[in-house]
């Protein structure tokens, strides 16, 4: 009875044929942890849950996202990579799971579920392709988020049902003049009446070249600084507004990140979103959030790359044995997979103090720093374990170490994170 | 009369690499990842594929087990069934649990629901036995349609395609009927995020294998469990002569 272990064997075989699949990623034997039910709902008695305890929602969740992005999108990842693409089959089935609408409510078609969900599912995709798990980190943390949180009533029912269902949005902040010096920023909104004219140019937009949606940061009073840094909701169709090329990337490439051109483009006053003015604190706030996210990519990140590094090693026979069998390798693998226990550990806590409304800030800049310097140490190594064809575009493993750079940089760089902290750690010294 | 009970077994999942226990009483399962059985998985999405088709009212998810099985009752909650049913066994008496005991339950249930059709995966991939839904059939006196590729209703009757040997064989039964899902009777759905938010609302019912008058004491005894034995290496040969001398000396011709 051959014929009905075809699917499970394809399934199997889709992860032994051919280099790409000689590493077969995700089922380490989590012999230490006592299974997925022990990870969900606490012990009796027992009051203060590991770091690793997810609900059973959360759980459920991380399951579906995982064989999901192995199903899905696993096959599509080297020919998106290479052509600098995201397959549009890839953004329409994120939708068609929830992806897109993880803290969106039901109402306007979300999924209705937490922030830790979110964190979760982008370090799911990650494991698979962190092109597309930042497409749906962008998403959730920084664009649904935003019009949760400022949208008025209309705005919302504009945006936030088409959001979870077939929408891509941008955030709209760098310029080619201003990136870490965010609130220098040039773009201008000059107001007349009851709409402004935005002129401008802005620069690394993510997601721009399939977004509906952008949000774009622009000074509608630079005599007062960046006190006039305002939010403005600019369709895709507006007149004026110009998508570039999209830039030739090193990595996370089948991510189109384009500059922008807004010549004389109108926005009626109803598309702002929040307060004029306030828009340096709202993005303040949301990058604040983002943060996690990007931790979380970088980490399912430098996972997913361990992952498909250490089967190699085991596989691998040099002088008599293992090469995971020689202690100079093994403390290597020891080492990385320390670091990314703790990188791990810096996340969820980050999600889940800022879940708990505490103080998160600091917590989130560490999470951010910690965890791309973190994927960069992981995927070099991994590269040297699995030698020579660690260098080849045959193993995945060379595009992890591509992708991976960009932690470092976006969403506030590492000298960024550090001063943020170092800011706060000097407040707590005060008296 | 507009019911469908689907049966779903939570087993170690398909990609893990199995391991006899030390004692050889069984196989490791502590620790070890645990997921719907492929073959129920195709047979929840045709009872939510029956049921979209206006087709049916009702999907209910039933799984035998200890408390875990409730994870696996969720997720098929998650791909659209209606609500869950989990009959409590733990212990020796979960691990001398075969398809006897299930079918005597899954008998009891369907009667119980009114259900009109009984979907199970033809095989769960653990035992391997082929034997729940025959049983289940038989012991309710019900038609049964097994190895189905392909269902359809029509009026108060079920065709069913049936993956057989030779081929393919179209049956017409009556309902109430049982059928069991082979591997191409359609492509499972993912459990979408929203979907699996909807699943923590819907109801599980629990309850004891007693509480429908069923003894689910084993007539069978497992004396030993062994792996397969270890493959040996190959021996290449030069001719075709030094061939057949190694075939007449390991005795097989």
């Amino acid at each position: 009875m051959a014929a009905p272990l075809v699917r499970i064997f394809s399934k199997l075989a889709r992860q032994v044929s051919g280099p790409w699949r000689v590493c077969r990623h995700g089922l380490r034997n989590q012999s230490t942890r006592a299974g997925l039910s022990a990870e969900h709902a606490t012990a009796p008695g027992v009051s203060h849950p590991p770091l690793q305890t997810y609900t059973e929602e959360e759980g459920m969740m991380r399951e579906a996202v995982k064989r999901f992005a192995q199903e899905r999108i696993a096959p599509l990842v080297s020919k998106m990579d290479e052509n600098s693409h995201m397959d549009s089959e890839v953004i329409n089935s994120l939708f068609e799971q929830g992806l897109m609408g993880i803290e969106i409510d039901p109402e306007y078609g979300g999924t209705g579920s937490s922030f830790f969900s979110s964190i979760l599912v982008i370090e799911e995709l990650a494991k698979v392709d962190a092109s597309v798990a930042v497409l749906c980190d962008i998403q959730n943390t920084l664009i649904n988020t935003l019009f949760t949180k400022l949208g008025t009533v209309a705005q919302k029912e504009q945006y936030l049902s088409r959001l979870s269902t077939d929408m891509v949005g941008s955030f709209c902040l760098s310029e080619a003049e201003s990136g870490s010096d965010a609130f220098s920023l040039k773009t201008r909104a000059d107001k007349h009446k009851d709409y402004y004219v935005i002129n401008g140019s802005k620069m690394w937009i993510s997601n721009a070249e399939t977004a509906g949606v952008f949000l774009v940061m622009a000074n509608a009073d630079p005599s007062t600084g960046y006190r006039g840094i305002t939010c403005f909701i600019v369709d895709r169709d507006t007149e004026g507004l110009q998508i570039g090329k999209k830039e030739n990337k090193l990595g996370l490439r089948a991510s189109s990140t384009c500059p922008l051109n807004l010549d004389n483009v109108k926005v009626p006053e109803k598309n702002i979103l929040g307060q004029v003015g306030h828009g340096y604190k709202y993005a303040i706030g949301m990058l604040n959030e983002g943060r996690i996210g990007i931790a979380a990519q970088m980490l399912g990140l430098a996972q997913g790359c361990f992952d498909q590094a250490v089967p190699y090693t085991r596989q691998r026979v040099q002088f008599g044995k293992r090469i995971f069998d020689f202690q100079a390798m093994q403390h290597q693998i020891a080492h990385v997979a320390t670091q990314i226990e703790a990188a791990r550990l810096l996340t969820y806590n980050a999600a889940r103090l800022k879940e708990a409304g505490r103080p998160f800030i600091k917590e989130a800049c560490m999470a951010k720093y910690f965890t791309s310097e973190v994927a960069t140490l992981t995927t070099s190594k991994c590269i040297e374990w699995m030698g020579g064809v660690g260098f080849t575009k045959d193993y995945p493993i060379e595009k992890y170490y591509r992708d991976c750079k960009i932690g470092t940089i976006y969403e506030g760089t590492t000298n960024i994170q550090l001063s943020t902290m170092a800011k706060f750690i000097d407040k707590e010294f005060d008296l | 009369m507009s019911r469908v009970l689907v049966g779903v077994k939570r087993v170690i999942d398909y990609a893990v690499k199995v391991r006899v226990k030390p004692d050889h009483s069984g196989v490791v399962t502590d620790g070890v990842k645990h997921s719907m059985n492929p073959f129920c998985e195709i047979a929840v999405e045709e009872a939510v594929k029956l049921k979209e088709k206006k087709l049916f009212k009702e999907v209910v998810a039933v799984s035998c087990g200890p408390a875990q099985a409730t994870e696996t009752i969720r997720t098929a909650l998650a791909m659209g069934c209606d609500r869950g049913i989990h009959v409590e066994v733990t212990g020796k008496d979960y691990e001398s649990l075969g398809p006897l005991q299930v079918s005597k339950i899954f008998a009891a249930l369907a009667k119980k629901e009114e259900a009109s059709l009984v979907i199970l995966g033809k095989q769960a991939i653990d035992d391997d036995c082929n034997q729940t839904g025959q049983m289940t059939a038989a012991l309710l006196d019900w038609p049964q349609g097994t190895f189905a590729s392909e269902v359809e209703i029509e009026g108060d009757k079920v065709k069913v395609v049936r993956e057989i040997d030779g081929g393919l064989e179209t049956i017409k039964i009556n309902m109430p009927a049982v059928v069991t899902a082979d591997l191409r009777l359609n492509t499972p759905r993912y459990a979408t995020l929203p979907n699996i938010m909807k699943a923590k609302k819907k109801k599980i019912a629990n309850m004891k294998p007693a509480d429908l008058g069923v003894d689910i004491v084993s007539r069978l005894e497992v004396l030993r469990v062994d792996e397969p034995p270890t493959r040996l290496a190959g021996v290449k040969v030069e001719t075709v002569d030094d061939l057949v001398a190694k075939l007449k000396e390991s005795g097989t011709i």
